[in-house]
This record gives C-alpha cells, structure tokens and sequence, in this order.
C-alpha cells in the first residue's frame, strides 16, 4: 500500500498537506523546510520544483520559484537533496512541477529517480488526461507512482468520475477556477465541496487554492478530508526569520483548536 | 508513436490538435472547460454562412481588405526576380494581426462573452484587439510586457485611447513570454465570462487551428491576386517572418499542400543566431511545452525557458507555434533568419526603394531575399505584415547614430 493511501486510512479528516518551493528560500533549504514541516504538523509536504514560466501559480510561488532557479535549483539537484529523505522523513511526499523540465529530464528516468528516492506521487497541472492517458500514465504507474489530477467547480460529472478513477492517493479539488494565491469567497464554493462529497468518490479529496488560514482551513474540512497551503505558507516563509520559527508559528495558527 | 499523425494535409491537425509531434493542448484543468468549448464549436461556428458573412463585411469595409499584392519594381530589379509584396501593413491599424481578431472577436460574441484579454508583444495584436473590442462594445484588458510598454509606445498610447486597460507584465523578461503567462493566468481566474483572444498560432489547440485559419485570407488573396497578374496562382515561393508565426501560417496557408511554393519564414537572429542575444527558435530550441501546446522551445538543458532577444518586440519569443515546427522538422518550410543589424538595415532600404516603411519584424523578412540565391524567372511574394509607424523611435535612433 502507498504511503498516501496509508495515510488516509489512519486519518481521514483534516489532513493538511504543505506546499514548499524546493530550494527556497535558499538551494538548500529544501530538507530543512521538509524536516520542519513534518515536526509541526504537516501530513503530507508537496514539494514544487521550480519552473520558468509557471502558468498555474500566483505571484507568491511565481517568485519563490524564480528565485529557487535563481539559487541554483534544478532537477539533477533536487534528487540528489532527496537522495537520503527517507532516513528522516516518513510522511508522504509528492512533486509538483511543469511538463516542460520533466520531458527535459526525461520522462521514464524522471519517474524512475522519484520513486527511487522515496517520492509517493506527482501532481503536474499542465499534463492533462489525453496525454496522461496515451503517453505517459503508463510510466507512471508502472513505476509505482500515485498520480494526483485537479478537478475545479467547472469539471463536468463524467470527467470528474474519470479523474477519480485515474487518480491514486486523493484528488485535488481546486477550489474555484484561479490561479494560485487567489483569495476567494469560501460560501461560493461550499456547494460545490458539498457536491463532491456527495459522489461517493474513489479517492480522498483535498481542497486547494486559497486556504492560508485557520479560518479556511476549518471551513473546507468540513466537506474535504482536509486542504492544501501553499501561498500563504511560502508568504511566511519569505517574512519569517527562520525556517523552524517561522514554520512552528504558520501551522500552530492553522491547526489550533 | 500513436501520437504522431501522417500529415499529408498541412492544413489540418489532428483531432487533438496534433501536427506531427507538435500541438495539443497542455493546460491546466482550470481552463480545461474553456478550451473544451473552444475546440468542439470553432469549426462549426467558423462554417456557419451567417458568420463567414459577417466576417467578410468587417474585412472588406472596416480593414479594408483586399490587400493589394504590389509588383515591386525596384526591389526585383536589385534583388534579380519578381517580387510581389503582400501588402498587409494597409490594413486598418496597421498590421495583419487585425484579420484574427475580427474573426475572434465575433467568435466570443456567439459564444456569449462578455470580457476580452490578450496578449501582446509589438502591440499591434494588441491594439487589433482593442480596436474590435472598441468596435463590438466589450471590454478589453491587454497584457504587455513592462520591456515592451517602453520600447512601443505609440502602441500603447492607442490601446488607451481605443478603451483599452493595458495591464504591465512584470514577470520574467517583462516581454510577450511573460505577457503570455499573465494572458493565461487571468483567463484562469475569469474563465466564465472571458475570451481570450491569443494574438499568434500558439497555445494550446484550437488557438494554432483557428488562428491560422483567420489569417489564411491573406494567402486565400494571394492566389487570386497573383493569378489574376501573372496567369498561375502558384509563386515559387512565399516569404515572411516569424515569431509565434501568425502572418507567416496566414501567407502559407493556401500553398501548405502546393509542394512548387518554397514557403520561407525568417526567424529573428538578434546579434547572431548564436551570440546568445537572438530570437531564432528552430536553430536554437528543442521539443519543449510551453503556453499550452508541445513545439520547438529555447530553454536550458534543465527544462527553463530562455530569454530570447530580438530588436523587434513581435519576434520576441522563445517558441513558434507547432504548425511551423513541423514545417521545420519535415523540412516543408525553409526556415532562416536575419540579424537585428540586417533588419534595420533592410527596414530602411525598403522605404528608400519602394516608398514603405515596414516594421521592424517585418523587415526581417526583407534582409533574407539576397541569400535565396533567386532566379530571373522565380517568382516570389513577400509577406508585408505591417507598417512601421510604431518603429520610429527605433528609426530615429538609428539615423542618429549614422
């Protein structure tokens, strides 16, 4: 069994996953943001590898991955930050990136070093579910990879039920149609939260997009199994002093009673 | 691979937006109902004689269409061949980028748009936009990168008059790469109500398609015009710049499938194809993704776009649509370029010997004729995609400094 699917049967309720930029603030702060993470409360970190032109995120990422490229960061030197993870970090961890470096890397040999190195899974917003489906989901699979797709507020049903189904590990639920970083009316989106949960779907869903708070937190765990945070977290991270502190402080104010 | 359609019709990607490798739709979710939309209703809405109808009026009386295809006495004399110029720089706001968005813009009104967005690089798609924008009474926000608002001016100034909001680009290179994320970005956040009216034949399908077809009037002119002077519709070969490759896929459209037409596009080579400061993809790229469609990229081995250089702000970019990159690849197109140097040099010869300033990116296509080592029989059209007016600042400076 996955880690990810391990982890949901232990918890299904208020699962929160953390967005972290890999080399930022600094080329190697990567483990010591995943370390910290993991210490305060994080069930799975989502760790971005930084890309040039990153069509699905808001300034605060757009900057943090500039100047993650900026530091040096590349996928070569991701991995080989990874390479001994798993001697410290045993909560899930899934990439995040853009197609573009990936078919650079190499596709196969991308997935082969993920998995080799410990990574659980890969969301990557610009590989849609054609090609997911007549190229590269195979490679993925076989490698043992769980694949985590978006679905939005405009996903109709029936494509939303095959996402699921090519989904493994929970689905990312996106919480309306935006870029990331984007502040949204939470009471808009109640009903479509309320929908997904009614369809009894394959897999856990996670909601992103917007939630940088307790506030937001609570109000989508009310229907999900829990969210993601990434603006807000990379936003503390670039105010904050240091990555412990800063860290400590961002997840107990998301996770207080 | 399955992916890999056997086209022998160039005019015609595949289902999925495919030619050869190159195509497709690589986007995030959030535009996936958007683009959806897009793709199962361009072509039926394209067919519809009511549309083509009211396309066709707006061309003829509001652009001015036809064009004229001009025998360049002068020119051919110099250059040893018979040389016709396109003239699209007549067309109303100056350049060819207008016959899109005319077509775009009666497009997003049965889809029942509300709100327009674009992209621009030089301006002139930008200002094209405004204009039909203006026309239609629908609101418009253009993106620019913050490099090209300083360097094209006057373009600006008549995006605003036109009632356009003209929003800065402040990512990256601050030129039409970056204008094109934030294009993209917005349309994610306002997918409902928005179209986004893309200026050049990339992005994800059915932009390349669908952009190429709205343009395929100026070759769908040449035929008849070059017929109608010389008794054969077909040129030996067709000449035009490219960037993304609008006006290029518009002056090759109608001969993609005449293997007698040399069809040639003229990358931007800045200081040198390989000075490091230079604009011409297909020498430089690889394979790579990048605004929504798979084509030919320049990026570092690591993946990362690279900042491309080019004087001229509409051949900026570090892609070409994914029509060209198979025209590239199955060796169908002739792919050269011309130095920021032999652009300008050109730009100035062209208004010397034939009384028109050309733009800048349109002066590249010029600074290639003496290399094609042309016959005294050859027959050529060159692409005039647009007017200088914009340049002048450019112009002024270079005369300046002789």
């Amino acid at each position: 069994m996955s880690r990810l699917s391990e982890l949901f049967e232990q918890k299904n309720k208020r699962v929160l996953n953390v967005y972290c930029t890999a080399g930022y603030p600094h080329l190697n702060s990567t483990m010591e943001v995943m370390n910290s993470l993991q210490k305060n409360g994080a069930d799975i970190i989502e760790l971005g590898m930084p890309y040039s032109d990153p069509l699905a995120d808001g300034e605060v990422i757009q900057n943090s991955s500039l100047i993650a490229l900026e530091n040096g960061m590349t996928i070569d030197a991701l991995f080989e930050q990874l390479a001994t993870m798993r001697t410290s970090i045993h909560i899930p961890v899934v990439l995040m990136g853009y197609m573009n470096p990936i078919l650079q890397y190499g596709f196969e040999d991308f997935c082969k070093k993920a998995k080799s190195v410990g990574v659980d899974g890969l969301i990557l917003p610009d590989l849609p579910l054609y090609e997911f489906e007549q190229v590269y989901g195979t490679t993925i699979k076989v490698n043992e990879l769980d694949f985590i797709f978006l679905v939005t507020p405009e996903t109709p049903e029936t494509r939303l039920r095959k996402l699921d189904s090519l989904s493994s590990g929970f689905l990312y639920a996106v919480s309306s149609s935006a870029t990331t970083g984007t502040d949204k009316d939470f009471t808009k989106v109640a009903m479509y939260l309320e929908r997904l949960k009614s369809m009894q779907l394959k897999n856990p869903f996670l909601v992103g997009f917007g939630i940088k708070d307790k506030a937001s937190f609570d109000a989508v765990n009310v229907y999900a199994n829990g969210a993601i945070i990434g603006s807000a977290y990379i936003q503390a991270l670039s105010k904050g002093k240091d990555v412990e502190t800063t860290t400590k402080t961002f997840l107990e104010g998301v996770l207080s009673n | 691979m399955h992916l890999f359609n056997e086209l022998t019709n160039y005019q015609q990607p595949s289902e999925e937006g495919y030619y050869g490798q190159y195509g497709g739709a690589y986007i995030p979710e959030m535009l996936y109902s958007n683009v959806e939309t897009l793709k199962t209703q361009y072509l039926q809405i394209m067919d519809d004689p009511a549309f083509k109808a009211e396309v066709a009026a707006l061309l003829k009386d509001y652009v001015g269409r036809p064009t004229p295809l001009f025998y360049a006495e002068r020119l051919s004399a110099e250059i040893g061949a018979k040389i016709y110029l396109k003239r699209e720089d007549l067309c109303h706001t100056g350049a060819h980028k207008i016959n899109n968005t005319v077509g775009q813009i009666i497009l997003a009104q049965r889809l029942g748009k509300k709100k327009i967005i674009a992209e621009t690089g030089a301006g002139q798609h930008g200002v094209a936009t405004a204009t039909v924008c203006a026309l239609k009474g629908m609101e418009c926000v253009v993106y620019m990168g913050e490099k090209d608002i300083e360097r094209q001016a006057p373009n600006v100034a008549r995006m605003k008059m036109l009632g356009a909001t003209v929003v800065p680009a402040k990512s990256g290179s601050k030129t039409l790469k970056d204008a094109t994320n934030e294009a993209i970005r917005a349309w994610i956040n306002e997918p409902d109500t928005t179209h986004y009216i893309i200026g050049s034949v990339v992005g994800p399908h059915p932009y390349p398609d669908m952009v190429a077809r709205f343009q395929s009037v100026i070759s769908a002119e040449m035929r008849t015009q070059l017929e109608a002077v010389t008794g054969s519709a077909l040129p030996t070969h067709v000449v035009a710049c490219v960037g993304g490759g609008s006006n290029a896929a518009g002056a090759f459209y109608h001969y993609l499938n005449e293997p007698t037409v040399e069809l040639v596009a003229v990358e931007a080579a800045g200081h040198g194809v390989y000075s490091g400061m230079s604009a011409a993809t297909t020498q430089l790229g690889s394979a790579g993704i990048l605004h929504g469609s798979k084509s030919i990229v320049m990026q570092t081995k690591d993946g990362q776009v690279v900042e491309p250089h080019s004087i001229s702000a509409g051949l900026d970019y570090p892609g070409i649509g994914p029509l060209h990159a198979f025209l590239y690849e199955s060796k169908r197109g002739t792919f050269m370029s011309a130095t920021d140097e032999a652009a300008l040099e050109w730009a100035f010869h062209l208004s010397e010997i034939e009384g028109i300033i050309p733009a800048l990116e349109t002066a590249h296509a010029f600074a290639v004729l003496p290399e094609m080592n042309l016959k005294p029989t050859d027959v050529v059209i060159v692409c005039l995609s647009g007017r200088g007016d914009k340049d002048l600042a450019t112009y002024m400076q270079a005369m300046d400094m002789k």
